[in-house]
C-alpha cells in the first residue's frame, strides 16, 4: 500500500516488452534489486519523481499469465492479489499488442486500478503497425499511454488513477474468453500495413537457417571473444600500471608510518597486489564482453541461440534455454549461474547450474591464450592459438552435454519438461543505454564480489610464500607435496598448487605458478611473452604441460565467486560440492588420460 | 472419417486453424495462455536447423515448440499461408 503518501506503481508485462527500460527511465539510479524470499525471482524497486510527487515503482518479473505455475507468476499474482500496488501498469509491446492485452484482462480480475502502457511504438511503426491509443483506451475502459517518450505520462496517469475510485473487478474468466476480449480490443485499435514479420523472417533465414545458423553462431561468438581479448589489452596495461603506482604509494605510506617490514609486505605486496591484479585483469574484459552480450540480447538474438541449439540440448535431457546460460558463462560463470533462473523446471535448472563452469570464463582465457601462443610460436602463432581456444570451448560444450546426460540418468533423473520459447521481433539496440546498464548491473556487481575475495586471498598467499618451515617456504613445500599428483595429470606441483590457491579468481592461477617457479614471494607479472616462455621452458614445460594446463583450467572446481553463487542459487551445500566435484573429476580424468597416452606413445 | 491433423504436420510456410488442445498435454494450459486456442490461425514460420523445435506465429508473436509438445495441438488441414 501507499508508503508515506507515495503511490506504489507495479509494472507487469510479458517478458521482453521493455518493462525494465521504462522502469529505468522513470527511476534512474534510485533503485535496488532484491530477491523474493524463498524463490529465485528478483524484482527491482525504485523511486520516481514527477510534478513534486514521489512514486514507488516496482518492476515485477515478466510473465505470460498470472496462473501461478512458475515462481515469476506466483510472485506477481500474490503481489497484485494482496493489494501490494495502488496502481498496476500493464506494459504491452505494440508489435504484439493482443498477447499483452490478455495479461491486462487477467490483471483486471485482481485489481480495479490498472493502466496500460504500449511500448515500442516507434519500432512497430517501422514495421507498418500503428496503434490508436485513444481507441484502445475506449475498448479497454482503462487509461492507455505510449511508452516511447519516457515515463512522465505513465506517472501522470498513475497519479490520476490512484486518486480515483477503483473499477469493479472483472469476473474470473477462462483463457478463451480473455483471449477473445483481447482480440476484440486489439482489432479496434491496431492498423497493420503490409507484413510486419517480413524483416524478422529475412534475418531469421540467415541466423536460424539450416546451413547458416551454426556458422553464424560460431562467427558471432568468436567475434565477441576476439573483440574482448584485443580490446582488453590496452586498458588492462593502464590499470596494472596504475595499481603498481598505488602499491608503491601504499608501501611508502606504511614506511612513513614506520610499520614493520612484514606488515608492509603483507599489505602492499600481498593484499593490494592481488587485488590490483584481479581488477586490472578482470575489469576490462568484463566491461567489453558484458555490453557486447547485452547488445545481442537486446537485438533479440539470444532466444535464437536457444532455438538453434535446442535439439542438441534436448538429447542430453536438458532445457533449450541452457544454451543461453552457457553463453553467459563465457563471460563469467557467476553470471551464467544466476542466469539459470530463466529455466523453469527445477531439475533442468540444476543441470545448467552444476555444469556452467565447464564454459571457460573471461578469467581463464588470458592464460590459455598466452600459453597456446607460446606453444604455437613460429607454427601459426595467434591464429593457431585462437583455434586452440575455440577447441577448448568446443570441448567444454561436449563435456557439458555429456555430464548433463549422465546426471539425467543418475541423481537428476528425468525427461525434458515441455517448454515454450518466444522468438521476439529483432530490435535496434539502444547502444548507450545498454552499455551503461550492463556495466552497472553486471560488471561492477561481479567485480565487487571478486575483489572482496581477492584481498584476503592475497594476504594468505603472501604468508604462504614468506613463512618458512625447515628452510623452505610453505608455498614451495605445498608445490613439492603436490608434485607427484601434478605429474600424473601431465602438469607439475607448482601448477596444481596454483590452481588450488587460485580458487578466489582464476586470473591469478598462472601468476601464482610463476611466483613459485621464480620463488619471488609475491605475484609476478610477465613483461613479455618471450620472458614468460623462457621461465616455463626452464621449469620443464612441454606441449603436454600446456595442453593439460588448458584442459584442467577448463574443467576444475569453479572459482570462489561462482561457488558462492551456486550455493546462493541452490541453497544446498551438497549441490555446491557436486558442482565442484563434477568438473574436477572430468578434468582430472582427461588430463591423466592425455598424459598417460602421450607418455605411452613416447611423445612426451 | 476425417483425417486428424496436428501442428507438427505443418511445414514452414503453411497455416492452419487450431481445432482442439490435447487435455493430457503437460503444456495445455500454457499453450492456451499463449493464444493457441480453438479457432486461432497459426502459421508455421521456421524449423530449427537440427529439425526441432519449430517456430509458429500465433496472435502476432512467434513461439517455438518442441515436436513432442506441438503434437498435442489439433488443427484443421494446412494450407499455404501466403502472407502473414
Amino acid at each position: 500500500m501507499a508508503e508515506a503518501g507515495r503511490p506504489v506503481v507495479a509494472l507487469v508485462g510479458n517478458p521482453n516488452v521493455g518493462k525494465s527500460t521504462l522502469f529505468n527511465a522513470a527511476t534512474g539510479l534510485r533503485q535496488h534489486t532484491g530477491n523474493w524470499a524463498g524463490v529465485t525471482v528478483s524484482a527491482a524497486r525504485g523511486t520516481a519523481r514527477r510534478g513534486g510527487r514521489e512514486f514507488t515503482l516496482i518492476d515485477l518479473p515478466g510473465t505470460y499469465a498470472l496462473s501461478a505455475r512458475s515462481p515469476e507468476e506466483e510472485v506477481t499474482r500474490a503481489f497484485l492479489a494482496g493489494g501490494g500496488a495502488d496502481v498496476t501498469a500493464v506494459v504491452c509491446d505494440a508489435a504484439c499488442l493482443e498477447r499483452g492485452l490478455i495479461l491486462f484482462y487477467q490483471v483486471r480480475e485482481l485489481t480495479g486500478r490498472a493502466v496500460v502502457c504500449v511500448s515500442m511504438l516507434d519500432e512497430a511503426a517501422r514495421r507498418g503497425i500503428s496503434v490508436d491509443l485513444e481507441e484502445l483506451s475506449r475498448a479497454l475502459g482503462a487509461p492507455v499511454m505510449g511508452g516511447g517518450r519516457g515515463a512522465e505520462e505513465l506517472l501522470d496517469a498513475a497519479a490520476e488513477a490512484a486518486l480515483g475510485p477503483p473499477l469493479p473487478l472483472l469476473p474470473p474468466a477462462g483463457a478463451a474468453e480473455q483471449a477473445a476480449a483481447a482480440e476484440r480490443a486489439a482489432r479496434r485499435a491496431v492498423r497493420t500495413r503490409g507484413d510486419p514479420g517480413a524483416p524478422d523472417r529475412r534475418l531469421d533465414r540467415v541466423l536460424t537457417g539450416r546451413y547458416t545458423a551454426l556458422p553464424c553462431l560460431a562467427l558471432l561468438l568468436l567475434g565477441v571473444l576476439w573483440l574482448t581479448a584485443v580490446g582488453a589489452n590496452v586498458p588492462s596495461q593502464w590499470l596494472s600500471a596504475l595499481f603498481a603506482r598505488g602499491e608503491a604509494a601504499l608501501s611508502a605510506l606504511l614506511a612513513a608510518l614506520s610499520a614493520p617490514e612484514w606488515l608492509r609486505g603483507a599489505l602492499a605486496e600481498g593484499a593490494f597486489r592481488v587485488l590490483g591484479w584481479v581488477v586490472s585483469v578482470m575489469l576490462p574484459p568484463m566491461a567489453i564482453f558484458f555490453p557486447l552480450f547485452a547488445l545481442l540480447e537486446e537485438l533479440g538474438y539470444l532466444p535464437r541461440v536457444a532455438f538453434v541449439a535446442d535439439r542438441a540440448v534436448q538429447g542430453c535431457r536438458a532445457c533449450g534455454k541452457q544454451a543461453l546460460t552457457m553463453c553467459m558463462g563465457l563471460g563469467c560463470n557467476a553470471v551464467g549461474v544466476t542466469g539459470c533462473r530463466i529455466i523453469d523446471s527445477p531439475r533442468e535448472r540444476l543441470l545448467a547450474v552444476l555444469t556452467n563452469s565447464l564454459m571457460p570464463c573471461n578469467g581463464r582465457f588470458p592464460a590459455m591464450i598466452a600459453v597456446f601462443t607460446l606453444c604455437f610460436a613460429g607454427r601459426g602463432g595467434a591464429l593457431a592459438a585462437a583455434a586452440a581456444v575455440a577447441g577448448v570451448i568446443a570441448l567444454g560444450a561436449g563435456l557439458t552435454f555429456l555430464l548433463c546426460r549422465l546426471l539425467s540418468a543418475t541423481v537428476l533423473r528425468g525427461v525434458p519438461s515441455a517448454f515454450t520459447l518466444e522468438l521476439p521481433p529483432y530490435r535496434r539496440p539502444r547502444v548507450g543505454q545498454v552499455v551503461v546498464r550492463s556495466v552497472l548491473d553486471r560488471t561492477l556487481h561481479v567485480l565487487a564480489r571478486a575483489a572482496a575475495v581477492a584481498a584476503p586471498a592475497g594476504l594468505l598467499l603472501w604468508a604462504l610464500a614468506h613463512v618458512e618451515a625447515g628452510g623452505v617456504t610453505l608455498l614451495s613445500a605445498l608445490a613439492g607435496a603436490l608434485d607427484p599428483l601434478g605429474r600424473l595429470l601431465g602438469m607439475d606441483g607448482a601448477l596444481l598448487a596454483a590452481f588450488l590457491l587460485g580458487w578466489p579468481a582464476n586470473e591469478i592461477v598462472l601468476p601464482i605458478a610463476l611466483m613459485i617457479y621464480l620463488s619471488g614471494g609475491s605475484l609476478t607479472e610477465w613483461d613479455s611473452l618471450a620472458g614468460l616462455g623462457q621461465v616455463l621452458a626452464d621449469n620443464g614445460w612441454t606441449w603436454l604441460t600446456a595442453v593439460c594446463m588448458a584442459v584442467f583450467s577448463l574443467a576444475h572446481w569453479p572459482c570462489a565467486t561462482t561457488c558462492l553463487t551456486i550455493y546462493r542459487e541452490t541453497g544446498r551445500l551438497r549441490w555446491t560440492l557436486l558442482a565442484m566435484a563434477l568438473p574436477t573429476a572430468a578434468g582430472g580424468l582427461l588430463c591423466a588420460g592425455i598424459a598417460a597416452a602421450a607418455r605411452l606413445a613416447g611423445l612426451a | 472419417m476425417e483425417e486428424r491433423h496436428v501442428l507438427t504436420d505443418l511445414r514452414p510456410g503453411q497455416a492452419a486453424r487450431v481445432t482442439a488442445l490435447d487435455p493430457r498435454g503437460e503444456l495445455t494450459a500454457r499453450l492456451a495462455e499463449l493464444g493457441f486456442l480453438p479457432g486461432t490461425r497459426v502459421v508455421c514460420v521456421a524449423r530449427a536447423p537440427l529439425g526441432d523445435p519449430t517456430a509458429y506465429l500465433v496472435r502476432g508473436a512467434v513461439i517455438a515448440l518442441r515436436g513432442r509438445d506441438a503434437a498435442g495441438v489439433e488443427t484443421g488441414p494446412g494450407e499455404e499461408a501466403g502472407r502473414g
